[in-house]
């Protein structure tokens, strides 16, 4: 499965536009941009409302998730319901695969209960590419997180999260601070800020927990928080992936908090402006200080609400995509069969 | 294939007399603009008539009956109504009333904010013979024939022309 995760074309139809969301790897400015803007159009300027629209009226959506999530999966739905799309939920870690099913099995069953869209939560990195690579040409997959591979919706929200605080995040120096070994999260958010051309992305934290080479992602290493965090713009910390961890990569939680944990002493290294951010779930006094979480510059919450505006966007561009595809397709056919005619005629 | 220019401050003139003489002017009507060129004529008709409550703007992009055929469209930008439409007196202004789809998504998306107490409809022009829906407008500011297709453009300064295209078929 690993050699054709990067497979170019597979999330991208014939012109080009979004057909998959399976990594941000690939993916143009253009892309990205699309979809900051169309998650921009479902929120109210004034009041941060996002409503409910009657576009994917008659569309099946179903979310399976083969591993616990309860943030990306209620915002998946919320968004999928706020589209107007029908909704179905599977815990699939609890069901059919369970009792020996295949994963293709489970996938072409759920393919003939008529379902146009996929939302993916797995354990194994690559899954949703599986999925991609086996579906129905009139169905669409969504990663909603892969093992250690891609989280996309995630790091597109945290940039929708960004451009609204601190603006073009062209101008903007960015710290993620944390497990950036274990997490699908920041790999993601890295592609995300390099496509989106950030400033300055660094990431800091014990090598235990980076990539050999952390500098072939293009990002700054820092092992020193205070040195890290200076005139930053934006700082994301990120959880601890003790379940992804499978020696012990640091001393204990109380030594990780003490050498990079983020308190008011030390975001006051950052710009003065800066916004803290966490994908959350977020481990009070482990990776970050309540003041902190809890503080003016703390936009937390916020994401998780950009997070349903965000994956509408997502949703609704891909079935736009196919709709335009479709439309293409069936004005090229009208021009092949006019000109067959002409040919006839002659 | 000729060009015809329209005197579009003279029909807002005509617009809101003809409003000024209607019921719903006394009961603190609230005004809509449908984006784009609904939102200028609405700007015009609401100084004009100076109501008290902020102008609207709907943008009935995710309202559209043909998203399974032509997609989003790409500027489509959020819907403000800044009050309450519950038991409110709405008048709701588009550029071009045409097929009638505009005003059916536009009435749809104000029936998610809630349920006003009337809803009067305003076109600067109307485009006659073509509707494809039973939808017609309270007050019109001129009235062409189907076969003639307009070119709205503004916000400053707001021009309409008509394009007559029967010549150029026949032609």
């Amino acid at each position: 499965m690993s050699s054709r995760l990067s497979a170019p074309n597979l999330q991208l139809n014939e012109l080009g536009k979004i057909k998959h969301f399976l990594t941000l790897e690939g993916l143009k400015q253009h892309h990205l941009l699309e979809i900051l803007d169309t998650a921009e159009s479902f929120i109210n300027p004034q009041t941060d409302e996002i409503k409910k629209v009657p576009i994917l009226r008659g569309k099946t959506i179903m979310n399976l998730f083969f591993e616990p999530s309860t943030r990306t999966r209620t915002t998946f739905e919320i968004a999928e319901k706020r589209l107007s799309a029908d909704v179905a939920s599977l815990d699939i870690a609890t069901s059919a695969t369970k009792k020996g099913e295949s994963l293709l099995d489970t996938l072409w069953n759920l393919q003939a209960m008529q379902a146009h869209m996929f939302v993916i939560r797995h354990a194994e990195s690559g899954a949703a590419h599986f999925f991609a690579q086996h579906v129905a040409p009139h169905v669409h997959v969504l990663n909603a997180g892969d093992g250690q591979h891609a989280h996309p919706t995630q790091a597109m929200l945290d940039m929708f999260t960004i451009r609204r605080h601190k603006g073009d995040i062209y101008d903007l120096n960015v710290a993620i601070v944390g497990d950036v070994l274990h997490s699908r999260v920041v790999r993601s958010q890295i592609q995300a800020l390099s496509i989106l051309e950030a400033r300055e992305i660094r990431v800091i934290g014990p090598k235990t927990l980076m990539p050999t080479h952390p500098e072939a992602m293009g990002v700054h290493y820092y092992d020193n928080i205070e040195e890290g965090l200076k005139d930053v713009d934006v700082i994301i910390m990120v959880r601890l992936q003790n379940e992804r961890m499978k020696s012990a990569l640091i001393p204990s939680e109380k030594e990780f908090f003490k050498l990079f944990g983020l308190t008011k002493e030390r975001l006051a290294l950052a710009k003065p402006d800066a916004i803290v951010m966490h994908p959350g779930p977020i481990n009070r006094g482990v990776e970050i200080d309540s003041e902190v979480a809890d503080g003016p510059q703390s936009v937390i919450l916020q994401q998780v609400t950009y997070g349903i505006a965000v994956r509408m966007a997502v949703m609704s561009i891909i079935m736009s995509n196919a709709a335009q595809l479709a439309q293409h397709q069936a004005e090229q056919a009208s021009l092949e069969l006019d000109a067959e005619n002409e040919e006839e005629q002659e | 294939m000729t060009e015809l220019d329209i005197d579009v401050n003279e029909l807002i003139e005509t617009i809101s007399h003809v409003l000024q003489h209607k019921a719903i002017l006394q009961q603190s009507p609230k005004m809509i603009g449908i984006r784009t060129g609904g939102e200028w004529v609405a700007q015009a008709l609401h100084a004009k008539l100076e109501l008290e409550d902020p102008l609207a703007v709907i943008d009935i992009s995710f309202y559209r009956d043909d998203f399974s055929k032509i997609g989003l469209n790409p500027t489509v930008k959020p819907s403000d109504i800044p009050w309450e439409v519950d038991d409110q007196h709405i008048i709701l202004v588009d550029d071009v009333l045409y097929t009638g789809r505009t005003v059916r998504a536009a009435m749809n998306e104000i029936f998610d904010f809630g349920r006003p107490a009337s809803i009067t409809l305003v076109t600067l022009l109307d485009r006659k013979g073509c509707r494809e829906l039973p939808i017609q407008a309270d007050v019109i500011g001129m009235s062409i024939e189907c076969n003639q297709t307009l070119k709205v453009s503004g916000p400053e300064p707001l021009t309409v022309s008509i394009v007559d295209q029967s010549e150029e078929e026949q032609a």
